[in-house]
C-alpha cells in the first residue's frame, strides 16, 4: 500500500462536503467545538452555516435536528462516543422516534471510531457506537473503512433525506478502493477478496488490519467489508457467506453485543447457512492499558496474527 | 365544547385593550372546563400540569401573538410552537379543536384506541412540531429552528413552553447559553413556573429562582408576569415582539399547578394526581 495514498476519512469527508457546501446552500455543520485541517475553510467561508455549540453535544443533536426540521442538511460533527453516547437519548427521540413521522437529514458524524484514539484511554475509545447506533429505528448506521469510502457516503448523505451515523476513524489510512471500484453503498458491504473455505468479515479500520493479515496468508481467504449496518442487502450477503464453512468476525467494538458479529451469526442463523464463526474483538472489559492501536490489538487478540491464527484454526463446526 | 366563547373574529393587536383581555379571560375558563373535561374521558392525562399554563396557552392562541393557520398546519409562514413540557399540554387538546386543528368530536378520543390524541401530543397530531414527553429537548429543536428560520429570512418566531421542573435537565441550559450567544431574537421561552416538580417543590429540589435574572445573565431579556393573568401574558407576549429586541426572549409566567381545582392547588404530589369523574364534575362546578 503507498503511503502516499494515506489521508484521514474526516479530511476526505469534510473535503466532499466543503465542495457540495459552494453548490448547496441547504448544508449546515453543526459542531460541539472539535476541529479538522478541512474544517477550517468550511469555518472561513461559511460563517452562516457552520456553528458552533460548544462542549454540548445534546445541544448539538438538537439545533441539527431544529435545522433539520426546517429542511436543511444537517451534520452534526465532533467526536465518535461524545456524539452517539453523550447525547444518546436526543437521538432517540429527536432523531429515531421523529424521524419516522417526518423526513429529517441529520447526520451524525463521528471521529475516532474503535480504538482510533488509541493512547486518549478508555474515554475516547469507542466500543458501542454500532450495537447502540443500529439499535434504533430509522437511522442508518456507516462504518467505513478507508478514505474513498467516506468521500463516497459524504457525497451520498445529502442527497438521503434520513437520519445517519457515520463513524470514522481518526487516523490516516490507506485506500482500499480504487476510484472505478464498483462498490454500492446501498449494498452495505464489498467482497473484498474471494477465498476457500474460511472468510474473514470486517468493519471499519479492521478491514485494513484483515486485508494486511491475509496478505501473509498462503492459503485464499475471503475478505468481506461492512461497511454501512444499515443499509445492508442481507439476501446478498447471504449469498456471499454461502460458499463459506468457516467466517471469522473482527470488530473493535466488544464481541456478543450486538455488533458486527451478532449481525452476521444473526443473518446466518436466519438463512439456515451453517458456516462456523470465531469473533475476534473486545472481551468484556475496557481497556485502560497505554499503548498505541497495535498493542492493543494485541492484547485484544485482534492483531494480524491473531486473525491469521483464527483463520487457520476457526471455530468447531 | 359548550359555552365556548366566539373565536371567530380573531382578536387582533389593534382591538380594544379591554375587551380583547375580557375575551382572554372567558376563553382561559373555557379551555379549563374543556381540559378538565378531556381529564373526565383519559384520566391518565396530567390534569394538574395542565391547568397551570391555561392563561398562557389562551394568550398565545387566541392574543394574536402566534400565527398559524389550522388550514394549512405546515404553512411555511407560520410561528412554530413547541410543547416542550409535553405532559402539561393537555389543554392545547380543546383549544386545536376550537381553533380547527382537529375535530371537536375528536376530544372524547383522548386515550382511547386508535386515536391520534395521547397523554402527550405529539407531532402526528397538526399544529404539534416535535416528539414531546421526554423533557429537556425543546428549547434546543428551537434553537435549530430559529437559526432555520434566520437562514430563511423568514420573519417567523419560534415559542417554546417549558416547565419549571424541566429546567433541571443540563440541556436545558446548554440551549439557554446557546441562543443567548447567537442573538436568537426570534426565539421565545415561556417557562410555566408553577413551582412544583413530580416530587415536590421546586425549591427543595432545585431552587432557580429569581430565573429571569439567571437568563438575563445568559443573554435574554426576560420578564415575570402573574401566568393566570391573562392580560399580563398577553402584554408581555407582546413586549417579546417589540421591534428593536435583540436578544431571545423569555417569559417567566408565576403560576399554579392544579390552578382551578382546591384538591390539587397546594399539594406537592398533585402532578401524579388523578381526579375521578365526581371530582372533574365538581371542579368544573365550582370553576368561576
Amino acid at each position: 500500500m503507498n503511503p502516499a495514498d494515506s489521508k484521514t476519512m474526516r479530511d476526505a469527508f469534510l473535503g466532499q462536503l466543503y465542495a457540495a457546501m459552494r453548490e448547496d446552500g441547504r448544508i449546515f455543520i453543526v459542531t460541539d467545538d472539535f476541529g479538522a485541517p478541512a474544517l477550517d475553510k468550511i469555518r472561513a467561508e461559511f460563517k452562516d452555516r457552520f456553528v458552533n455549540v460548544g462542549i454540548a453535544e445534546q445541544n448539538a443533536i438538537n439545533v441539527a435536528t431544529g435545522l433539520a426540521i426546517e429542511g436543511f442538511v444537517a451534520y452534526a460533527y465532533g467526536i465518535a462516543g461524545f456524539m452517539t453516547m453523550r447525547s444518546y437519548e436526543q437521538v432517540r427521540t429527536n432523531l429515531s422516534m421523529a424521524a419516522q413521522l417526518r423526513p429529517l437529514n441529520v447526520n451524525i458524524v463521528g471521529v475516532g471510531a474503535g480504538l482510533s484514539y488509541d493512547l486518549s484511554g478508555p474515554s475516547h475509545h469507542c466500543l458501542e457506537d454500532i450495537t447502540l447506533m443500529r439499535l434504533l429505528p430509522n437511522i442508518e448506521v456507516f462504518s467505513p473503512s478507508d478514505w474513498t469510502l467516506a468521500a463516497r457516503i459524504a457525497d451520498r448523505s445529502r442527497h438521503v433525506n434520513a437520519p445517519k451515523y457515520i463513524r470514522l476513524d481518526s487516523k490516516p489510512v490507506p485506500r482500499l478502493y480504487d476510484d472505478g471500484a464498483a462498490v454500492h453503498l446501498d449494498t452495505g458491504f464489498h467482497e473484498l477478496a474471494q477465498g476457500a473455505g474460511a472468510c474473514v468479515v470486517a468493519t471499519g479500520y479492521m478491514t485494513q488490519v484483515a486485508q494486511r493479515a491475509l496478505a501473509q496468508s498462503a492459503a485464499p481467504v475471503g475478505l468481506l467489508d461492512i461497511f454501512s449496518f444499515k443499509p445492508l442487502d442481507e439476501d446478498r450477503l447471504c449469498r456471499a457467506l454461502e460458499k463459506y464453512r468457516h467466517v471469522v468476525t473482527v470488530e473493535e467494538g466488544f464481541i456478543g453485543r450486538g455488533g458486527l458479529d451478532t449481525l452476521i451469526v444473526g443473518v446466518l442463523a436466519r438463512r439456515g447457512v451453517p458456516a462456523t464463526v470465531r469473533a475476534l474483538g473486545v472481551d468484556d472489559r475496557y481497556l485502560y492499558d497505554v499503548g498505541n492501536r497495535a498493542l492493543l490489538h494485541r492484547l485484544c487478540g485482534m492483531d494480524e496474527a491473531a486473525i491469521l491464527q483464527a483463520v487457520a484454526q476457526p471455530a468447531p463446526a | 365544547m359548550s359555552n365556548n366563547p366566539a373565536t371567530t373574529a380573531p382578536v387582533t393587536r389593534d382591538a380594544d385593550e379591554t375587551a380583547m383581555v375580557r375575551r382572554l379571560q372567558e376563553k382561559a375558563a373555557w379551555v379549563r372546563r374543556e381540559t378538565l373535561r378531556v381529564h373526565g374521558v383519559a384520566p391518565e392525562t396530567r390534569i394538574a400540569s395542565s391547568l397551570s399554563p391555561v392563561e398562557v396557552l389562551v394568550a398565545l392562541y387566541y392574543g394574536g401573538h402566534l400565527r398559524f393557520d389550522p388550514r394549512n398546519p405546515q404553512w411555511a409562514g407560520r410561528d412554530r410552537f413547541i410543547a416542550s413540557k409535553g405532559h402539561g399540554c393537555v389543554a392545547l387538546y380543546p383549544i386545536f379543536a376550537d381553533v380547527g386543528y382537529i375535530a371537536a368530536e375528536e376530544l372524547a378520543t383522548v386515550g382511547k384506541t386508535g386515536s391520534r390524541l395521547g397523554g402527550i401530543p405529539d407531532a402526528q397530531i397538526p399544529g404539534i412540531e416535535t416528539t414531546n414527553g421526554s423533557l429537556g429537548h425543546g428549547l434546543g429543536v428551537a434553537c435549530g429552528i430559529a437559526l432555520a428560520l434566520k437562514q430563511k429570512r423568514s420573519d417567523a418566531r419560534v415559542y417554546v413552553l417549558v416547565g419549571d421542573g424541566e429546567l433541571c435537565e443540563g440541556s436545558v441550559w446548554e440551549a439557554v447559553m446557546f441562543a443567548g450567544q447567537q442573538q436568537l431574537d426570534n426565539l421565545v421561552l415561556i417557562a410555566d413556573n408553577n413551582g412544583i416538580s413530580m416530587l415536590d417543590y421546586c425549591r427543595n429540589i432545585i431552587n432557580l429562582d429569581p430565573l429571569d435574572a439567571k437568563l438575563r445573565q445568559f443573554q435574554w431579556d426576560a420578564v415575570t408576569v402573574d401566568g393566570h393573568d391573562v392580560g399580563a401574558v398577553h402584554r408581555a407576549l407582546a413586549g417579546c415582539r417589540q421591534p428593536g429586541c435583540r436578544r431571545p426572549q423569555a417569559v417567566v409566567a408565576r403560576t399554579v399547578k392544579g390552578k382551578g381545582v382546591p384538591v390539587l392547588e397546594g399539594d406537592a404530589l398533585c402532578h401524579v394526581k388523578t381526579l375521578s369523574k365526581e371530582q372533574v364534575t365538581a371542579a368544573i362546578g365550582s370553576l368561576p
